[in-house]
């Protein structure tokens, strides 16, 4: 036998199936690719995410590690095979509970729970984790997977969500996601699940040095010997300026390496061909000659004088550095009754997302289409367009459902070379990223290493505060001038600080690009800010929530930037909202602790406060709505929804503020071509400010409604057919919406508005007015150290954010959730080291079993800005977990953690420092 | 031309296996990871076939483990307690998915210093048997695994089988695994102990072995030498010495420290034999408390 092809016969979701595959064919591949049925997904290759999960024979398994020939005449079950006819009760579930959030993970999830219930119909919750603990899901945090799991299985009521709130009353409903549908039914398309079966396939040559200078070799040569290929090309094939970046004034990073590659995993060539000739292609006897170069990983090591710099042009290695000044600082911490100080280094982190960049690109016409996972089409297309020589409006991007994001998906990644392919061939290409390959090759959380000092009185007001931070910004800009600019702002957190100067430099190394990553920097520098909280409150004697609620900002302060906070500020609502739980948790670690044994429980407080959209600079949303001559109600929502809910979220505000119920509102997803620029999925931005421009957008169409009607603000609206429906007291009216004239769009009722913050620009010393919104939170962490192994077990994690008006309960819990997950990461486990860590199982992102019980406290604090009051909170939830959890190992052990994750290696050295 | 077998019975693989080079390919779940993206360029000898490799037999001498034997047969299998440390890491095994493909023969041919199965199975004074054509040789495992990915077999040699002598699996035992995480997880150090008490209550014999901090893992005889003769009821801590984890060589990484291995090597043996001993002496005590890890 050899490796060509056979054919193998199995039974696929009851079915018999037959399909062409070599023996050692991945199932998962031969599933996708040869059957196309694409609702098992592919995260890893390697076992390590469980997004594959299919059961063969009834028993799961990674159909990733599954050779094709091993099915021949077996059952095989995929997440399409669940639902007979209806949803099956699992996935009803996850979608009640909230358990989808992108929904990358989601079939791997069914699948599992699917066999453990199979086995074990009435399973403890440990069990349900036991029989999840293979799949990894980087959104949700798992609580909501497990409880609807458990829901099923022992029956019990479903949550009380609502599924189609009345007309006025969506706003603050717990609606189950609006597209949540094809996430549980494994029909979601997201990058990599709609390349057409004639696409080329794209395979990238990248640099294996963190710094190298390169020749290439011959090409054609290479090309002529492998049949299958149709074209390579090399940065000499880029028609347009051979640069992108996502800040237009930073633009650095080239498409295609010219001569020299500044981090490990950068692109120097692409090879376009038949997918067959693409997979049996050894990349490594492509021609390139490498000629490894110094390199600095470290951002101390770039900044000492002389260093190598990594661009000519950027002295010192200094790609930007922030500063924000109010006061003077040092005088007052020089006369400051207490003063705290410390050192503290954080890690590489990386994103994770269980969907790897993917993406498909065709010509229409001359319009270049691009189908790929993004958080931000518009700048995308913006982005992309002078690279490959076109006009913005000859390029168009269609975003596939995005299987998470978090940060990473803001910058080009597949773009720029699956549209070079189909601009060159005219042939639609297709490439979706190893994991390893995008781990190596996308960005990540800035590395930060940070010195603070803060003083306060004798009574515990905070007198002054000094933070300065060099974080490794890697090999190109990204979102570095953001992180640079955003932390100085936030460092301080929600905290009245009267005296202060803080400044972060964006300082390049040969390490990947760090970029944006679910707050911007302000996760690393709150860290600092709240373990010197800590240490004040100790040294002063006060217990460390009083020391945080007699600091917090009020309405009327001013922030660090001299922002003077008229109203909305809730920081202070949290605190008090997580005070009994903080007295109850605090006695609990003192009878624990009463007992003797290896075990020592502590309690961690943290808090944080994030400004809403971009810093300073204008980040405008816009919202088109329209009515339809046959009575539909078309919603453009281009606010990309990654997982986060702003399919759902923005439909909640627009219909309220349209006067119709939610379920007459259908959704024009985000395309370049249909929906106006509602900006970037960050920032934590779209609820705000996308929110905004929705309600603006609807109460403009309704008041055309209202005046073609001429009935009065107090009409109640409704849609039946074709006919719009106006009611006041008991007077009724009718609109056929089909005898009036239709627009352009074929409306005949349409509105577009456009929402920008009113933000002031930031001065030499950052004085100004950076955002028009806050949010605010604070988390407890409970938790035992093992005082003999350095490990740590998570007890309960207490979370109170204020989010002004919780426009849905269900997905506010949902993004809590999923942040402390991503904070858990940070503060234990999550660590990336260029060319040691690039998979799954050598970089740990938590499991089912590392998130403890979450209880979200949800405070409504209403901002006078935000749309119906409410403020974004995307990023804000993730800020305070790892400050917390540090604060409680501190309180359990009396150990400060210098670096951080804080591994049982790490944290068993520092018990054995401590005790000497 | 790059070939693919699947032979169908145990001659015909040997046949194979002596006239040429190939990879073997059992469960799958280290070679598809280590494969990548990379197109195949070796033979692939494909053993999910041959039946006779599969399920666990017992005969007068010893259990015997057919190499085609997944980890989750092993964890369903009536079994006596001395293999509970087996069955314990057997849950500990990457996830459910990787249990129900992975095999235990293939954990000890990957050969990694962290391979799970390894522990369990020195404390049972496992033997790999190795076939080729016309001969059958049985070695102890401690000689089987050489290192990191190195093992004993020669490349016209297929593993058949993990045997287990019976008069190896007495008493009890208990495994604990040490990871950064709870689930799919590379341990940062392990242990497996066993132990058999006498009719006083005294240690009479004892098994340990530690994996993830050595280039193999490493049975501590002279720790088990100090601790037999012990009544069951020490707490251990005193007799537990750090020179009895000198033979280990733990290595630095990103996982943890040359240090903190060594420390928790032996933190986790005190842990897993007063684990073992409790359950010889109360053998449902292990149902309230779960598994160690």
């Amino acid at each position: 036998m050899t490796f060509s092809p056979g054919s193998i016969a199995f039974n696929l979701n009851g079915a018999p199936v037959t399909a062409d595959a070599s023996p050692t064919q991945r199932l998962s591949s031969l599933l996708r690719e040869e059957l196309m049925v694409r609702g098992t997904k592919v995260g890893c290759d390697a076992g390590d995410c469980g997004a594959c999960t299919v059961l063969l024979d009834g028993e799961p398994v990674c159909a990733c590690l599954v050779p094709a020939i091993r099915v021949a005449g077996r059952d095989v079950q995929t997440v399409e095979g669940l639902a007979n006819g209806a949803l099956s009760a699992l996935q009803a579930a996850f979608l009640d509970h909230g358990a989808a959030q992108c929904g990358i993970c989601t079939p791997g999830f069914l699948v599992a729970a699917t066999a453990l219930l199979e086995r074990n119909p009435k399973p403890s919750r440990a069990q349900v984790r036991d029989g999840l603990g293979g799949v990894l899901c980087r959104c949700t945090g798992y609580r909501k997977i497990e409880d609807a799991v458990m829901s099923v299985a022992h029956g019990l009521p479903a949550s009380p969500t609502n599924i189609a709130p009345a007309s006025g009353k969506a706003i603050g409903a717990r609606v189950p996601r609006l597209d949540g549908m094809p996430k549980v039914d494994g029909r979601e398309s997201f990058g990599a699940d709609g390349f057409p079966a004639d696409a080329l396939a794209v395979a990238v040559i990248r640099s294996p040095y963190h710094h190298a200078t390169f020749e290439l070799g011959d090409v054609d040569g290479f090309r002529s010997a492998n049949p299958g290929i149709v074209a390579i090309f090399t940065a000499s094939d880029i028609p347009g300026r051979n640069l992108f970046g996502t800040i237009p004034q930073f633009v650095d990073q080239p498409a295609l390496a010219q001569s020299e590659t500044r981090f490990r995993g950068e692109a120097v060539a692409i090879i376009a061909g038949e997918r067959a000739a693409i997979i049996d292609l050894d990349l490594s006897a492509f021609p390139v000659t490498w000629h490894e170069k110094p390199s600095a990983l470290d951002p101390v090591q770039a900044e000492a004088s002389g260093a190598p710099l990594v661009h000519a042009d950027r002295k010192n290695n200094l790609l930007i550095a922030g500063f924000v000044e109010h006061g003077d600082a040092d005088a007052a911490i020089a006369g400051s009754a207490h003063v705290a100080t410390a050192t503290i280094e954080t890690s590489y982190v990386e994103h994770a997302y269980i969907e790897p960049e993917a993406g498909w690109a065709a010509m229409d016409g001359d319009t270049l289409v691009i189908h790929a996972c993004t958080q931000a089409p518009f700048m995308d297309r913006d982005d992309l367009a002078p690279v490959l020589g076109l006009a913005p409006e000859k390029v168009r991007i269609v975003p596939t459902a995005t299987g998470g994001g978090f940060g990473s998906k803001l910058d080009l990644s597949v773009q720029p070379l699956i549209g070079l392919v189909a601009l060159k061939t005219g042939r639609a290409a297709s490439l979706a990223y190893t994991r390893s390959e995008s781990m190596m090759s996308t960005t990540k959380r800035h590395p930060a290493k940070m010195r603070a000092s803060i003083g306060c009185d004798a009574d515990g007001r905070v007198t002054g505060m000094v933070f300065d931070g060099a974080f490794n910004t890697g090999a190109y800009s990204s979102f570095g001038p953001t992180v640079a600019n955003r932390v100085p702002v936030h460092a301080s957190g929600p905290y009245l600080v009267p005296h202060y100067r803080a400044t972060a430099r964006a300082v390049h190394t040969n390490g990947p690009n760090s970029g944006a990553f679910r707050g911007f920097g302000v996760p690393q520098c709150t860290i600092i800010q709240e373990a010197l909280y800590d240490d004040l409150a100790d040294r002063i004697g006060i217990d460390r929530l009083d020391f945080r609620i007699r600091n917090a900002l009020r309405d009327g302060d001013r922030t660090v930037t001299g922002q003077k906070l008229e109203s909305g500020v809730g920081i202070t609502a949290c605190l008090e909202a997580l005070t009994p739980h903080w007295v109850r948790a605090n006695s609990d670690a003192i009878a624990f602790n009463a007992t003797d044994g290896h075990l020592r429980r502590g309690v961690g407080i943290a808090s944080c406060w994030y400004g809403c959209g971009n810093t300073s600079v204008a980040n405008p949303s816009t919202i088109k709505i329209g009515i339809s001559p046959d009575g539909r109600v078309m919603l453009h929502q281009g606010a990309v929804d990654i997982g986060q809910g702003s399919n759902t979220v923005i439909a909640q505000i627009a219909a309220d503020s349209l006067g119709l119920p939610l379920d007459t509102i259908e959704l024009v997803s985000a395309d370049t071509s249909i929906t106006p620029d509602a900006g970037k999925t960050s920032a934590s931005r779209q609820t705000y400010i996308t929110g905004k421009a929705a309600e603006k957008s609807a109460r403009s169409l309704r008041e055309q409604i209202l005046r073609v009607a001429n009935v009065s603000g107090d009409a109640i609206l409704d849609i039946q057919g074709s006919q719009l429906v106006l009611r006041e007291g008991s007077a009724s009216r009718m609109l056929e919406l089909s005898s009036l004239p239709a627009d352009a769009d074929g409306y005949v009722f349409g509105a577009q508005e456009s929402y920008d913050p009113p933000t002031e620009p930031l001065d030499a010393k950052g004085q100004g007015k950076p955002y028009a919104v806050y949010g605010y939170g604070a988390q407890i962490a409970e938790l035992e150290v093992d005082m003999k192994l350095g490990t740590i077990r998570l007890v309960k994690i207490t979370a109170a954010h204020d989010v002004g008006r919780a426009i849905n309960p269900l997905l506010v819990e949902g993004q809590i959730e999923g942040g402390i997950a991503q904070g858990i990461g940070l503060a234990l486990m999550e660590e990336y080291i260029p060319g040691r860590t690039e998979n799954l199982h050598d970089y740990l992102i938590p499991t089912i079993g590392d998130v403890p019980p979450i209880e979200s406290i949800l405070v409504e604090v209403a901002d006078p800005e935000g749309p119906a009051g409410a403020k974004g909170l995307g990023e804000h939830v993730l800020i305070p977990t790892a400050p917390a959890i540090l604060n409680a190992i501190r309180h359990a052990t009396g150990i400060d953690i210098r670096k951080v994750p804080a591994t049982p290696s790490r944290v068993l050295t520092a018990i054995k420092e401590a005790r000497t | 031309m790059v070939r693919y077998a699947k032979p169908q019975s145990l001659d015909e693989a040997l046949a194979l296996l002596s006239a040429g080079t190939w990879t073997i390919l059992a469960g799958g779940t280290d070679f598809y990871p280590a494969q990548g993206n990379r197109p195949i360029r070796e033979n692939i000898l494909d053993i999910n076939d041959l039946a006779q490799l599969r399920g666990i037999a017992i005969t007068d001498t010893h259990f015997v483990i057919g190499a085609g034997t997944s980890w989750t047969e092993v964890a369903r299998a009536e079994l006596p307690p001395a293999f509970t440390a087996l069955k314990q890491a057997s849950a500990e095994v990457g996830s459910v998915q990787i249990q129900n493909t992975a095999t235990l023969a293939g954990n000890l041919c990957n050969a990694s210093p962290a391979a799970d199965g390894v522990p369990a199975l020195l404390i049972l004074d496992a033997e790999v048997e190795l076939r080729s054509i016309g001969q059958t040789r049985v070695v102890p495992l401690q000689d089987f695994v050489l290192g990191n990915r190195k093992t004993a077999r020669e490349p016209n040699e297929l593993v058949t089988a993990i045997r287990i002598p019976k008069a190896s699996a007495s008493g009890s035992s208990s495994f604990y695994k040490l990871g950064a995480r709870r689930y799919l997880v590379i341990s940062i150090a392990m242990t497996a102990v066993r132990i058999e008490l006498d009719q006083g209550g005294s240690i009479a014999d004892v098994a340990i072995a530690v994996g993830a901090c050595s280039a193999t893992a490493q049975r501590l005889r002279g720790l088990e030498s100090t601790l037999r003769g012990l009544p069951a009821q020490d707490n251990f801590d005193d007799h537990v010495q750090p020179e009895h984890f000198d033979t280990l060589t733990p290595i630095d990484d990103v996982r943890g420290s040359a240090d903190y291995r060594r420390e928790a090597a032996r933190e986790i043996v005190l842990r897993a034999l007063k684990e073992a001993v409790a359950l010889q002496l109360d053998p449902l005590s292990r149902l309230a408390n779960g598994v160690a890890a």
